[in-house]
């Protein structure tokens, strides 16, 4: 493995200033409403209408939730894999595979244990699907020297492609399959949720546990302490013993794991369609892609940043119904905030070093 | 069933445009030292770009001229970002594949599944008719015929003259052309801005010739990821990258005749068939370069042995030693 390959992707310790990152924000607010003009609807109206359709209702800001918590799973795994110093963006096809194994334990154990029982164990097995995928692409970048990169995106249209053959397949629904995805499991396999409130605290607080955890792990124990190590000098922690394969198979493996309980949010979860489809990890993996990178892979950031991008691609896709427009234009909003929080950054750290001089 | 086969190499040919772009601009920026992981994005953009602008203009040209200047746009942010602002160059990279791609779907929406112009079609008189070879080079569009003549020119380019040299040093040792008198950051902004509309081009010969329109999906989705991959399998060599992009349209176009041949396995499973074999062919490229192999490899016998080292050296790549490194003047 080349060592300059992990120095030159981190370059993490600048930290914009606050009103910076205000700033930034601003400028992709103003870019954001340029684009909504193009296409003749008043931004003013649309951001009004990402709002309400994100906190108009009690039933909508539960919506959010739901889609808050798997982005939380997946920013708390990419935590690990970026202190390790590796772009883990396999992570939409770990996600899958957390469904399909989630899903398969499902159907395999559906009429003889307790619903509670069969929901924890399918959790486990969406979370061993997730870390096998994971760590997958990590074999294939530590023995095959395939970069992480393609093998990761590889791997994320490998499992596309086998949940749709499951679907038209082995798993299709009793009569003609279709790619709407397998047949839905009984209200009994569902999370519990309130009344009323259609969010189930379990997958909100799995994602809170999670993030809590990875940063625990990362900033208390020798394991975080070694995987840093190996982030910030891959060479320097290989010459000071640090079993570099080891740790970086199991960053991948971590990573994909809570990746893969993202997956069993996504077939058993309140919002869910409780089945396996095609298409289930919806994006959520590079959206947490990016969370982590507008936060500089602060956890304690992460939190509120992921439910803001939740409110955001929530907000947009009632937009998008009511509008006729595109649902993507969240996917707009997010990436110009990124973009321009990396650019604000920029700035500060030339102007700062200008400074120095 | 019969097939001609020289109306399926022209078939070949003919899809092949998109890719074989997207891969040459690729190589340049490459072999520049940058690395531009937009493709996926900006490739969906500049299709809409392209059709988009020819739609309203009328004019095919100015289609591509558009969609070339949305490709090195796109080049240059990552440029400015990674260069002049010392930004991770595979974050901004990603970043921007996802910004044009989501920007791509919301600004084409009024635009799917409109009718629009398309390059066309043009025999050269005298040689079309040539047997074999006129089917296969002489009967296309001038896309194809430019995507020919472009890998032969960006070889000769990169290979055979002064400043292809200089291009291969800002990729290699940046610090030895900055001595040489070669201004490393500027010269990395315009092959990445070249490469960039390169980008773009492939981008417009894909909504204005092998696919003419817009949609959602638009079934160019996941090509620019193929192309970054190939860019490796090539060895960011032009003429084998050249190679490697026919190979994939070659395996493409086999996946949808195969697909004709067994109609009970779903559609959807052989469109996915190439990101496999992505992986398997970036696997062959780069074990040569693991340490392991030559340990497995020293306990075959020899025959075996010469012959599997001789494969894998043939085989490997290895990329630009500076390539994705920030370069500062002390």
């Amino acid at each position: 493995m080349n060592p300059l390959e992990a120095k030159a992707l981190n370059n993490w310790e600048s930290h914009p200033s606050f009103v910076v990152r205000v700033f930034a924000i601003l400028l992709a607010l103003v870019f954001s409403a340029f684009v909504l003009l193009i296409l003749g609807t008043s931004p003013l109206d649309a951001f009004a209408l990402i709002l309400s359709g994100a906190f108009g209702s009690l039933a909508k800001l539960a919506y959010v939730m739901t889609a808050w918590a798997p982005v939380l799973l997946c920013s708390a795994g990419l935590l690990v894999t970026f202190a390790a110093g590796v772009w883990n963006i396999g992570i939409e096809g770990q996600i899958i595979m957390g469904a399909v194994f989630a899903t398969g334990l499902l159907q395999l154990l559906q009429d003889s244990l307790s619903p509670a029982a069969i929901l924890v164990l399918a959790a486990f097995a969406g979370f061993m699907g997730g870390a096998l995928w994971g760590m997958l692409a990590g074999a294939l970048k530590l023995y095959g020297n395939v970069n992480e990169i393609f093998g990761g995106l590889g791997l994320n249209f490998i499992a596309g492609s086998l949940t749709v053959y499951l679907v038209l397949g082995p798993w299709k629904r009793p009569g003609i399959g279709s790619t709407s995805g397998t047949q839905p499991f009984p209200p009994s396999l569902w999370l519990p949720a309130f009344n009323g409130f259609q969010v189930s605290p379990i997958e909100v607080l799995l994602g809170l546990v999670a993030m809590a955890l990875v940063t625990l792990a990362l900033r208390g124990t020798h394991f975080g302490l070694k995987l840093r190590a190996i982030g910030k000098n891959l060479r320097a922690a290989f010459l000071k013993g640090i079993p570099l394969n080891q740790y970086m198979l199991l960053a991948f493996g971590l990573c994909g794991g809570l990746a893969g309980l993202a997956g069993w949010v996504l077939v058993v979860g309140t919002s869910a369609r409780h089945n396996l489809f095609p298409l289930i990890s919806s994006g959520y993996g590079f959206l947490a892609i990016l969370v982590v990178l507008l936060t500089n892979l602060s956890a304690l950031w992460s939190v509120p940043i992921s439910f803001f991008f939740a409110v955001i691609s929530m907000g947009s896709l009632q937009l998008a119904l009511q509008r006729q427009l595109d649902s993507s234009l969240g996917g707009v909003i997010q990436g110009m905030l990124v973009l321009l929080v990396l650019v604000a950054k920029g700035f500060q750290s030339r102007i700062l070093s200008r400074r120095e001089r | 069933m019969t097939l001609d086969i020289s109306i399926l190499i022209a078939s070949v040919l003919a899809s092949s445009p998109p890719i074989l772009f997207a891969v040459l601009g690729e190589t340049i920026t490459e072999k520049a030292g940058v690395i531009n992981l937009s493709l996926d994005g900006s490739m969906l953009l500049t299709a809409l770009v392209g059709f988009v602008v020819a739609l309203h203009t009328g004019s095919v040209l100015l289609g591509f001229c558009g969609a070339m200047a949305v490709g090195a746009l796109i080049a240059w942010m990552i440029a400015f970002v990674s260069i002049t602002l010392h930004q991770p160059q595979v974050a901004t990279g990603f970043v921007l594949t996802l910004l044009s791609r989501d920007l791509a779907y919301v600004l084409g929406n009024p635009y799917a599944h409109v009718p629009g112009p398309q390059v066309s079609h043009t025999p050269i008189p005298g040689l079309f008719d040539l047997p074999i070879v006129g089917p296969i080079l002489f009967d296309q569009n001038p896309v194809v015929y430019l995507s020919l003549l472009a890998i032969f020119l960006v070889w000769v380019y990169v290979d055979k003259t002064r400043p292809g040299l200089n291009l291969q040093g800002l990729g290699e040792r940046p610090a030895a052309a900055f001595v040489r008198g070669v201004n490393v950051t500027v010269m990395r902004y315009v092959y990445t801005l070249v490469g960039g509309a390169l980008v773009g081009l492939g981008g417009a010969s894909f909504s204005l010739m092998v696919k003419p329109g817009w949609a959602r999906p638009y079934g160019i989705e996941g090509t620019g990821w193929i192309a970054l991959a190939i860019v490796i399998f090539g060895g960011w060599q032009p003429i084998r990258a050249g190679l490697g992009a026919y190979f994939f349209v070659a395996l493409q176009t086999a996946a949808s005749l195969l697909q004709s041949v067994m109609p009970n396995i779903p559609t959807q499973l052989f469109s996915t068939l190439p990101f496999p074999l992505m992986i398997l062919t970036l696997l062959l490229v780069t074990l040569g370069n693991a340490e392991w192999t030559n340990r497995v490899l020293n306990h075959l016998p020899e025959g075996m042995r010469r012959f599997l080292i001789r494969t894998l050296k043939a085989l490997r790549t290895v990329p630009p030693a500076s390539l994705g490194a920030i370069f500062r003047k002390e």
